[in-house]
């Protein structure tokens, strides 16, 4: 799209003040300022804006051109932390210095980030966020991410002074920091109940009683890596839980999908047979979905593995059961060190109904850390250990039972020792029998 | 600030109903159902019969106070006076008045920020901190993501994908971008440069050497200090060692590259979730704007646009048309980087006579 002159240039993502109020001239930024242009809003603009009355800014972008010139980063960690907490600030000191030593961009020689938990759902009022700003342009760059991968909102820039003032400032009223380093991290649940008419759980309530039951965890870091929680509403997925947490829940329902066969009759009205059996029945992965002679919808409810994609294509049609809960899956994480793993099943369906209920998926979040703290390796996250381990091993371990839906497949190897087959088969004969 | 030393409300995660649209709050858990009237916009309708209008607008992530307090105005005057953030950085704005939602997009878009990122689009790319602020960036994020989306500005604002495309980027193989449909990330090439003098100040040497993948690292005395050392013939150049001991520098202007991945999707709908795989690596760390990336996720982009079928995400595209016909229609090089062979990688070679001609 070719970019147009702005109606009004004052009011615009392209809008530099002609004023200039910070002391330190601008550095040359040839680099950066190729990122001006085009259609997107730009940061480096953002950036400048701030600078023309922040020194800070000035030389932050000063350190950032060096590094587009020499393809390197400059920032080096170290320790801050506001009083009472032992993480959720990430310092940053910058290592340019010149031949004597001195810092080459001594106002932005210091430029921690601020790690604060956004509300569960990332819900804000307009008045909410001016505070949030108004806050952290008095104590610092005036830099704000919404949100960093984590999910945490990312006050970025200020020096280890002005740190405890800002936390101490958005502490009073009603925000707290997140977590850094080997703790329990700050936690992420989609839009949910709010607003998605696929939401099987109430999302924000399972966030916020998971994440702020381990808030000591989170704040005192002492765990052997990191642990994150994340919650989607239904198997969309929209938290990327399952790839990206260490402990999903995942929204589901356990009796038969809702079907509104009017609505249905009336969608292959609109778009054809044809294109109803291309894009919703042939898609359908255990092969579920037939279309009657009649246009109504035939569904295998057994054989529906809740992968939700004839409800993303049908939403005023197909809807989720009403018998909802949620599924647990463990261990996803990324690369380091094993490699990548996906989270997988541990709990294939758990009512979340009654406050009991709550609390029980709240033990089972104690238990699985508990055992994981014992026994991880140092820089294990808990998928790794259950690799290391074995599931059977680490089940133990949380006590819970083995359960069929916790795999793809069953064993292929022979090398294993069975001598207690019988007793196996017999705890399994009465968990049946208890039903 | 006070005198006395003040300690935290550990209050956790805010409870999101204070910051919530008032229509959300009372049809929380009773919505009906969703369609999508125009690319950028979400009309949800509730059991009781109320309607949300949302539109979706995409930002640069970082928002100082100007772009907070123009976005923030908009809301206000144009809206309901309430926002929401998608994961990937988007804002999203509800009204409940149809009549609403034009002067909305109209606001928005006459600030210079684009209406998007619903349906079959290719949505804001997910992205790390990168030379701005990361301790450890082989690359900046925040740059090749605006680079990116001034190019694919259009594939944000209209739904002619197939299906949704995530892209990610992240400035070192730890991904903290995530799986994507697409995923830029640095690939390392050279083993780490240590500066010796220093490991024994900096370093927590045992740790480190449990740190690396392939027990490449030793400890060593070189030039009478306690050190380590790198097998550099074993050394798969990762940098995992690099964070816990920034002596060992693994970035390199020149060796530090780009890989680009293909087909991570999160969604169960259709296949399980999948990880992304590599497609093309050695692409050069190439700022300002990064052209070399650039072209390829293009040139990727194009083909998925004329080839998949409607709902096949990139992933489950390329499962059905295969790795030969992937590579043949991208005139991307197949080398032998390509095949697995980290543990378990046996599992990913072709065990049977199904070829496709």
């Amino acid at each position: 799209m070719a970019e147009q002159t702005p109606k009004n240039p004052e009011k615009h993502s392209t809008y530099l003040p002609k004023e200039k109020t910070s002391t330190k001239p601008l550095h040359d930024t040839p680099m950066l300022d190729k990122l001006e242009s085009g259609p997107w809003p730009s940061f480096v603009t953002g950036l400048k804006r701030l600078a023309m009355d922040n020194n800070m800014m000035v030389d932050l972008l000063g350190q950032l051109e060096h590094s587009y010139e020499t393809r390197l980063g400059y920032w080096k960690g170290g320790t801050v932390s506001v009083l009472g907490y032992g993480g959720g600030i990430i310092p940053r000191f910058t290592e340019l210095m010149d031949k004597d030593g001195k810092p080459m961009f001594p106002e932005a020689k210091e430029f921690h980030t601020v790690r604060v938990q956004p509300p569960a759902g990332n819900h804000y009022s307009t008045d909410m966020l001016r505070q949030l700003s108004t806050s952290w342009n008095k104590y610092g760059s005036g830099l704000i991410a919404f949100h960093g991968q984590t999910g945490n909102i990312m006050f970025i820039g200020t020096t280890s002074e002005n740190t405890q003032p800002f936390f101490d400032e958005i502490n009073s009223y009603g925000w707290d920091l997140g977590g850094a380093g080997p703790c329990v991290r700050t936690g992420m649940s989609c839009v949910g109940a709010a607003r998605c008419e696929q939401s099987c759980a109430n999302e924000q309530k399972i966030h916020r009683l998971l994440v702020n039951n381990f808030l000591d965890d989170m704040h005192r870091p002492a765990l052997p890596y990191k642990f994150k929680f994340k919650v989607s509403g239904c198997p969309n997925d929209c938290m990327n839980s399952i790839q990206r947490s260490d402990f999903a829940v995942i929204g589901t329902w356990r009796d038969d999908m809702q079907v509104d066969q009017e609505e249905v009759k009336q969608f292959v009205a609109d778009k054809g047979r044809d294109y109803v059996v291309e894009n919703v029945v042939n898609l359908c992965p255990t092969n579920a979905l037939s279309l009657n002679s009649d246009d109504t919808l035939k569904v295998d409810n057994r054989n529906c593995v809740r992968c939700m994609h004839c409800i993303n294509v049908m939403t005023k049609a197909l809807s989720p059961g009403h018998d909802k809960g949620v599924t647990i899956l463990l261990g996803g994480k990324r690369t380091l060190k094993i490699g990548d793993l996906m989270g997988t099943v541990l709990v294939p369906f758990m009512k979340l109904e009654t406050e009991e209920d709550y609390e029980r998926i709240v033990e089972l979040a104690e238990e699985i850390i508990d055992f994981w703290a014992e026994n991880a390796l140092e820089h294990e996250r808990v998928g790794e250990t259950i690799d290391r381990i074995g599931l059977a091993n680490f089940l133990e371990g949380i006590d819970l039972e083995v359960d069929p839906h916790m795999i793809s497949e069953t064993r292929q190897s022979s090398y294993i020792r069975m001598d207690t087959w019988d007793e196996e088969a017999e705890k399994w004969k009465e968990r049946q029998a208890a039903g | 600030m006070s005198d006395k030393p003040s300690f935290p409300i550990e209050s956790g995660v805010p409870d999101p109903f204070q910051y919530m649209h008032p229509t959300y709050i009372k049809n929380f858990g009773n919505w009906k159902y969703h369609e999508r009237p125009r690319p950028g916009v979400l009309r949800h309708v509730a059991k009781s019969g109320d309607e949300v209008w949302t539109v979706r607008v995409g930002t640069q992530r970082q928002l100082g106070p100007y772009e907070i307090n123009l976005l923030c105005d908009i809301i206000d005057k144009y809206a309901d006076g309430y926002v929401r953030f998608t994961i990937r950085s988007n804002m999203e704005v509800s009204v409940t008045d149809e009549a609403k939602v034009e002067p909305l997009i109209q606001a928005f878009e006459d600030a210079g920020y684009p209406v998007g990122g619903t349906g079959p689009s290719v949505t804001m790319i997910s992205h790390t901190q990168g030379w701005l602020h990361c301790d450890i960036p082989g690359t900046d994020a925040s740059g090749v993501v605006k680079a990116l989306m001034d190019e694919l500005h259009d594939e944000f604002t209209s739904e002619k994908m197939p299906n949704r495309v995530h892209i990610t980027t992240s400035c070192c193989q730890i991904n903290c971008g995530g799986q994507g449909d697409i995923a830029i990330n640095i690939q390392h090439t050279k083993p780490p440069k240590i500066n010796h003098d220093l490991v024994a100040n900096v370093c927590e040497r045992p740790s480190v050497v449990a740190r690396c993948p392939v027990a490449a690292i030793r400890p060593a005395i070189v030039n009478g200090k306690p050190s380590l050392e790198v097998d550099e013939k074993k050394c798969i150049c990762c940098g995992a060692c690099f964070p816990p001991c920034p002596p060992m520098q693994i970035n390199d202007p020149d060796h530090s590259k780009l890989a680009i991945w293909i087909g991570g999707k999160h969604s169960n709908a259709r296949s399980k979730p999948m990880f992304h795989k590599l497609v093309a690596a050695g692409i050069p760390n190439n700022p300002p704007r990064w052209p070399e990336v650039s072209e390829i996720v293009q040139k990727i982009l194009s083909v998925y646009k004329d080839d998949a079928k409607d709902w096949e995400r990139i992933g489950d595209w390329v499962e059905r048309i295969g790795w030969p016909r992937f590579f043949e229609l991208t005139e991307l090089p197949f080398t032998k980087f390509h095949v697995e062979n980290w543990r378990g990688g046996r599992h990913t070679l072709n065990a049977s006579a199904h070829i496709r001609f």
